[in-house]
């Protein structure tokens, strides 16, 4: 038993450490990243309240099962490279998922500190043993099974995609994966915006397959370039479809075709892919509105309304069905918008949005919301109360209610299993699909998830297609 | 990186690029279009391909210079390269022997019509096209159209060659002439494409259009190309880029694509301040 060893006392004592990150007055007008990291006293210090379980509870809530124990013992032992070496045994992207993973419900959960008090900073140290690394460690190549003269397509180059390229290419496999965008990254390059996710650090992930030997096509679009088929018959043996769920979802309510609607998708991609936050020096525009409505309460939701601060807007309201305890988005993404200056309309659904003779919006009509008994997804149904209608003046709104399949691959390979909402049938186990050698997973099978459960999805993916290519 | 293997000036601000691009040239039928970005701080342009030769491996491009974009894209030449070229986008047109097809192409957009009138003459039907421009020396595609067209009227629309008057005036004469036409595929700026379906749908003659809003991942992620059609919001890059021209709202289109015009007007004079050499420059 650890639990009264004098030593879990002195554990105790130590708080939790905060990164240092810019004040919210400054960083909610510029685009970098919000926390600087720890620097290497601060992690130690951290690392030090790790009790190193014997049986550590934070591995079985990691979806990838990182050594969580040993990467920290690591870090306190000043062995940092060692640390994010550790890391990226059983993850391909540990500066990613430190910085997006939500930890809070995974491994941290999980602590045995956080019964009685505040769990070890597990994605924090992750982020800073990965950073680390990146800057002040050079590249070593990992070990390589010899080659098996197979080859795999991998389609989409997201946080899937990704870990699926990297798990089969050290397999010994031929990699290729195919990206429909210019850039690689999928959702961590369109999606996720710089203040929380810095590309460069992506592009370091991206750059470190290549140099591992995974071949990576940008600019190929699956299901028009090639179907599933064509390229079985030109000679891969097995395919990863990891195409997620890109398709934007609008509520169908009436002037949503008015300039000034965006798609969260669509102002996210114009800033983060295009970077429209740097026109004109980048040449795509985007619309900069001073009061600016995000329709939605997920982590993609927060994300909008924190960039449309960072584009000038005076007033920025994330609306919201629910309550606050409803919304979906990480505890620390809803915190760093608050101290933004993010304003919160929760119980409130727009029914209708209103706009000028030129086509833009200029408002919208809301319905103030209540409460009632809890539906399928365990949340409690909002239901309108009548007669609450009211306006709301805006001239920009997101609406980032979350997004679909997209049915491009689906409807080029006939016999590819489907659910009723157009997503990949696929085993949760193997990610086996109803088609021999073809592999799906992450959002494309299970509808807007976390970067590390469509990780998870592709490491179970890329163990399956290795014993489907080696049976 | 794709090399631009020939270049032309087909009429004053409209130019045609031949690029190497053997995938999509094996792939790409008539009616599908490409995505192209000429350097790094570049927007993803949509384009039509006009033409294709799989044995070559060359697409076929024409596009205005209108805004910024287009204006650096025609600062390229033989020899150099477009950074990204993403396609074939969209359904490619449906084309089978309807019997008499009238394709009827406005301005730059005598060049998505083009491959169209090819196809259906191949599918053995009777083309009947109808091309027009503002001035003569706006008109492209003449000679081509003319190859692939059973019957070719050409119009401008102050009378310096042609036809004196509208596409849409040459299709009525057509018509009250007792012309039998079984389909309408109609491309060029909206207010000709309206214009033509509001004389079509009077005789109940199904009307294709193909549409052109802006568009930034040109493959069903983003929306900012949607439009109603038949009271349905649609992607055009997904779902179209052609639709029944008798259900499309136009006047919702037309608002749409002038969403950026400020925007737009800042990039072009700041490029055409620099000189027309591009911030970016060639990579």
């Amino acid at each position: 038993m650890m639990a009264e060893t004098p030593e879990k006392k002195k554990k105790e004592a130590i708080p939790r450490q905060k990164m240092p990150e810019q004040e919210a007055r400054i960083r909610a007008r510029n685009f970098e990243e919000v926390p600087f990291g720890y620097p290497a006293e601060l992690a130690k210090l951290e690392a030090s309240r790790c009790l190193q379980c014997k049986k550590p509870a934070c591995v079985a809530g990691c979806p990838v099962s990182i050594d969580i124990p040993s990467f920290i013992w690591m870090v306190l032992q000043d062995d940092f490279l060692g640390a994010a070496r550790k890391l990226k045994e059983m993850n391909t992207l540990p500066a990613v998922c430190g910085r997006v993973c939500p930890q809070e419900d995974q491994c941290e959960k999980m602590c045995i500190l956080g019964k009685k008090g505040e769990p070890v900073a597990i994605g924090r140290l992750e982020r800073f043993a990965a950073d680390h690394e990146r800057n002040h460690g050079q590249f070593v190549m990992p070990p390589k099974a010899p080659p098996t003269g197979k080859k795999v397509a991998v389609v989409g180059s997201g946080p899937a995609g990704l870990t699926v390229a990297g798990d089969l290419i050290k397999k010994g496999h031929q990699v290729t994966i195919f990206e429909a965008l210019h850039k690689a990254g999928g959702v961590l390059v369109y999606g996720i915006p710089e203040f929380r996710l810095p590309k460069a650090i992506v592009q370091a992930e991206v750059d470190y397959l290549e140099k591992v030997g995974v071949e990576i096509k940008t600019d190929r679009v699956l299901g028009q370039i090639a179907t599933v088929d064509e390229l079985m018959a030109n000679g891969y043996d097995a395919v990863f479809l990891g195409t997620g769920a890109g398709l934007p979802t609008f509520m169908n309510i009436p002037g949503e075709n008015l300039n000034g609607v965006y798609s969260a998708n669509e102002y996210l991609t114009r800033s983060n892919l295009m970077k429209a936050y740097l026109f004109p020096q980048y040449d795509t525009p985007i619309a900069r509105g001073k009061n600016v409505a995000v329709l939605g309460g997920g982590n993609v939701a927060m994300d909008s309304a924190r960039t449309a601060i960072r584009l000038g807007a005076e007033n920025v309201y994330i609306v919201y069905r629910r309550s606050k305890k409803e919304l979906p988005a990480r505890i620390e993404e809803v915190h760093h918008a608050e101290e933004e200056g993010i304003q919160f309309h929760f119980l409130t659904l727009p029914v209708k949005i209103l706009g000028n003779d030129d086509g833009w919006i200029t408002g919208m009509e809301c319905q103030r919301m209540e409460l009632g008994e809890p539906d399928s997804s365990g949340r409690r149904r909002p239901l309108p109360i009548p007669g609450s209608e009211f306006q709301m003046g805006i001239d920009l709104l997101i609406v980032a209610i979350g997004t679909g399949a997209n049915p491009l691959i689906q409807s080029t390979t006939p016999d590819l299993q489907t659910n009723k909402w157009g997503y990949i049938v696929a085993d949760p186990e193997t990610g086996a699909t109803s088609k021999k050698g073809v592999y799906a997973g992450g959002d494309i099978v299970t509808g807007s998830a976390t970067v590390i459960l469509a990780m998870g999805a592709g490491r179970k993916a890329a163990d399956a297609i290795h014993k489907y290519l080696m049976g | 990186m794709f090399p631009i293997v020939e270049t032309r000036v087909l009429a004053s601000a409209v130019k045609q690029f031949k690029v190497l691009a053997p995938e999509i040239a094996r792939k790409r039928q008539p009616g599908q279009f490409i995505v192209l970005r000429t350097h790094e701080e570049g927007e993803r342009i949509p384009l039509t391909i006009a033409d294709a030769d799989p044995d070559e491996g060359t697409i076929t491009l024409i596009f205005q210079e209108v805004g910024k974009s287009t204006a650096h894209l025609g600062t390229l030449s033989k020899g150099d390269s477009l950074l990204d070229l993403i396609g074939p986008l969209g359904h490619p047109t449906h084309i089978e022997k309807f019997g008499t097809v009238a394709c009827i192409g406005g301005g730059i957009g005598i060049a998505p019509v083009y491959p169209i009138a090819k196809g259906m003459r191949l599918a053995e039907n009777r083309v009947l096209s109808i091309v027009g421009a503002r001035t003569k020396n706006l008109l492209i595609l003449e000679e081509e159209m003319g190859k692939v067209s059973d019957f070719l009227r050409v119009c401008t629309d102050d009378g310096s060659y042609g036809y004196h008057g509208f596409v849409s005036d040459a299709l009525q004469d057509l018509l009250d002439q007792g012309t039998h036409i079984d389909l309408v595929v109609a491309i060029g700026p909206v207010p000709m494409m309206r214009v033509v379906c509001n004389l079509t749908k009077t005789r109940n003659l199904k009307t294709v259009v193909s549409l052109n809003p802006i568009m930034v991942d040109a493959t069903g992620m983003c929306g900012a190309c949607r439009v109603s059609v038949g009271g349905r919001t649609r992607f055009v890059c997904v779902d179209g880029p052609e639709f029944d021209g008798h259900e499309v709202n136009f006047a919702e289109l037309v608002k749409r694509q002038r969403a950026y015009l400020p925007q737009e007007k800042q990039s072009l004079e700041a490029f055409q301040h620099a000189g027309g050499a591009c911030g970016g420059g060639k990579r």
